[in-house]
C-alpha cells in the first residue's frame, strides 16, 4: 500500500536552515548538511530545500548544498525559492534535484509548468502555493508570502493541474510556524479539488496535528518544519504515532 | 566488469549516477552506440514519457543496439522507464513500440491519484538475488502513472509485485540477464542502494544463476 510521506523541510538562507513565524521573525535553527543527514538516517521519506533568500548569489548556495547532499543521501529531494525559468529548473535537476518547487515565478508566468513538464516531465514539477485567507476565501500570494494576487488558491491549484504540475504543495500563511495546526478546511478543500498529490505545510504543532492533515485533510504528504528542527519529536517517533492511527507509513 | 548508464536526457540520470559512485562504481555514460563496447553491463535509466525516450534513443542510435544487447542476452537493470521500455509498448504512446523483449501493454493507472508518487512495498513471489533473504514485504520509491497489466503477475519472469489502489502488478522482473524494476533503487535510502549493489556484485554479472527458486512457505 502507498505511505503516506513525511517530508523535513529546510529552509536555507544562505548556508543556515532557519524557521520564521507566518513567514517572518526567522530564528537559526541548524546545518543544512548535517541537518539532511540527521533526517535522511532517523528516515525521512523525501527532503525538501526552500532557499527563502533567493537572490542570485543565495541561489549558487542552494544549488552547491543540493550537490553535496545528493551525493550522500539516496531519497528524493526537491528544491524551490527562486526557481524563475527551465533554466534554473534545469540547473536544479543537475545539481541532483529530483523535483523543483515554483510558486511566485509560476503565478506570473503559469506556462512556465508547462514548459517545464514538457521537457522534464511532471513528476518534477511541484506547483507551491503559499494560500491566506482574506474576506471570503484563500488567495495564493507571491514573494514568499508578501504580494497578494487575484487567484484563489484551490482554482489556482486545479489550474497548475491542467497546466502541468505533478504535485501541490501547500503552505498555510496563516498558521506557517504558530504551532496552531493545519488549515484543515483549506487542505481538505484543495485535496478533494485535484489528482495530483497534495502536501500539507504550515501550522503542525503536534503528532496529533500531522494526523489530523492526513485523516481529516487528505493530505498525501505532510511538510514539517518546527515540530523536527526544535527537537520536540522525531521521525521514527512520528510514524509510531501515524501508525498506531492507523494511517500507513513506511517504517 | 564496467557499468554503462544510457544518456538520454532520463530525469534521473543523475541520482543514478550519484548512486552508483557512492557504490564505488565509475559509471561511464553511453552517448553513441560505439561507446556499448566499453562496457559489460548496462543501466537504462528514466523518468518520462515512453514515447518521447524511444525516439531519444533513436536519434541517438543506441535502440537498435540496445535491443541487440537484450537479445544476446548481455546484463541489463532498467530503473522505472528502464523498465516499462522492455515490453511491447505502453497506452501512453499506442503508436511507438518498445524493445518488446517482454509481451505485454503497459496501462494506465485508473485511481484518484496519478502519478503514484511515494513509497510502496514489493511483495517478493520468489528468491531473488538482489535481495538475498528478504524481509517481505520491503519498501521502495515508486513514481510512476503506467504500469505492466496483472494478467502477468503469474509469468515466471515476474519476481516482485505491488499493491497500489485495489490493483496489484509486477514491480521486479527477471529473465536471464535482463533485469527491471518498476521503482527507483536509487532513491530508496540504504535499502535501495543495497539492492543495486547486489545487481553489481552478482545478478549484473554474466554469470548469474538464472534460475529462480521458489522461497519454501510462500
Amino acid at each position: 500500500m502507498l505511505t503516506r510521506r513525511i517530508i523535513p523541510c529546510l529552509d536555507v538562507d544562505r548556508d543556515r536552515v532557519v524557521k520564521g513565524t507566518r513567514f517572518q521573525e526567522l530564528r537559526p535553527a541548524g546545518d543544512p548538511v548535517e541537518m539532511a543527514r540527521h533526517y535522511y538516517q532517523e528516515g525521512a521519506d523525501e527532503l525538501t530545500f526552500l532557499d527563502i533568500g533567493a537572490s542570485p548569489r543565495e541561489e549558487q548556495t542552494v544549488l552547491e548544498l543540493v550537490q553535496k547532499v545528493a551525493r550522500e543521501i539516496f531519497i528524493p529531494l526537491t528544491v524551490g525559492g527562486g526557481i524563475r525559468s527551465v533554466e534554473d529548473m534545469r540547473r536544479a535537476l543537475e545539481a541532483g534535484a529530483d523535483k523543483v518547487a515554483v510558486c511566485t515565478a509560476a503565478l506570473a508566468d503559469p506556462e512556465l509548468l508547462t514548459r517545464g513538464a514538457t521537457l522534464f516531465g511532471s513528476q518534477c514539477i511541484v506547483l507551491s502555493i503559499d494560500a491566506a485567507f482574506c474576506d471570503d476565501s484563500w488567495y495564493a500570494y507571491s514573494h514568499g508570502g508578501r504580494t497578494p494576487t487575484q487567484e484563489k488558491a484551490v482554482e489556482w491549484a486545479r489550474k497548475g493541474e491542467a497546466l502541468g504540475a505533478g504535485e501541490i504543495l501547500l503552505n498555510s500563511i496563516d498558521r506557517d510556524g504558530t504551532r496552531e495546526g493545519y488549515d484543515l478546511e483549506l487542505l481538505q478543500k484543495m485535496s478533494e479539488a485535484v489528482n495530483i498529490p497534495v502536501i500539507a505545510s504550515g501550522g503542525a504543532g503536534s503528532l496529533e496535528h500531522l494526523a489530523r492533515g492526513i485523516e481529516i485533510g487528505k493530505a498525501d504528504a505532510v511538510l514539517i518544519a518546527s515540530l523536527l528542527h526544535f527537537g520536540d519529536t522525531s521521525i521514527p517517533a512520528i510514524k509510531e504515532f501515524l501508525a498506531a492511527r492507523g494511517v500507513p507509513v513506511r517504517c | 566488469m564496467k557499468t554503462g548508464v544510457v544518456n538520454y536526457e532520463a530525469g534521473n540520470l543523475h541520482s543514478v549516477l550519484n548512486a552508483l559512485r557512492f557504490l564505488q562504481e565509475k559509471p561511464v555514460l553511453i552517448n553513441r552506440p560505439e561507446q556499448l563496447k566499453q562496457v559489460d553491463r548496462l543501466i537504462l535509466p528514466g523518468v518520462g514519457s515512453f514515447g518521447a525516450a524511444i525516439q531519444a534513443l533513436k536519434s541517438r542510435q543506441l535502440f537498435s543496439p540496445i535491443q541487440t544487447w537484450l537479445g544476446n542476452n548481455r546484463p541489463y537493470l532498467g530503473i522505472c522507464l528502464g523498465l516499462q521500455l522492455l515490453f511491447s509498448g505502453s497506452r501512453e504512446s499506442p503508436d511507438i513500440p518498445g524493445f518488446d523483449y517482454f509481451p505485454g501493454l503497459l496501462q494506465r493507472f485508473q485511481v484518484r491519484r496519478v502519478p503514484q508518487i511515494g513509497w510502496n512495498q514489493v511483495w517478493w513471489q520468489k528468491a531473488c538475488p538482489l535481495t538475498p533473504e528478504p524481509d517481505n514485504p520491503q519498501f521502495f520509491y515508486f513514481l510512476h502513472s503506467y504500469y505492466i497489466p496483472p494478467e502477468k503477475n503469474r509469468a515466471d519472469w515476474v519476481l516482485g509485485l505491488t499493491a497500489y489502489g485495489d490493483i496489484s502488478y509486477p514491480t521486479v522482473i527477471q529473465s536471464g540477464n535482463i533485469w527491471g524494476v518498476q521503482f527507483h533503487p536509487e532513491k530508496s535510502g540504504p535499502l535501495g542502494l543495497k539492492l543495486l549493489n547486489n545487481w553489481l556484485e552478482g545478478a549484473g554479472g554474466s554469470n548469474v544463476n538464472q534460475k529462480n527458486n521458489s522461497l519454501p512457505g510462500r
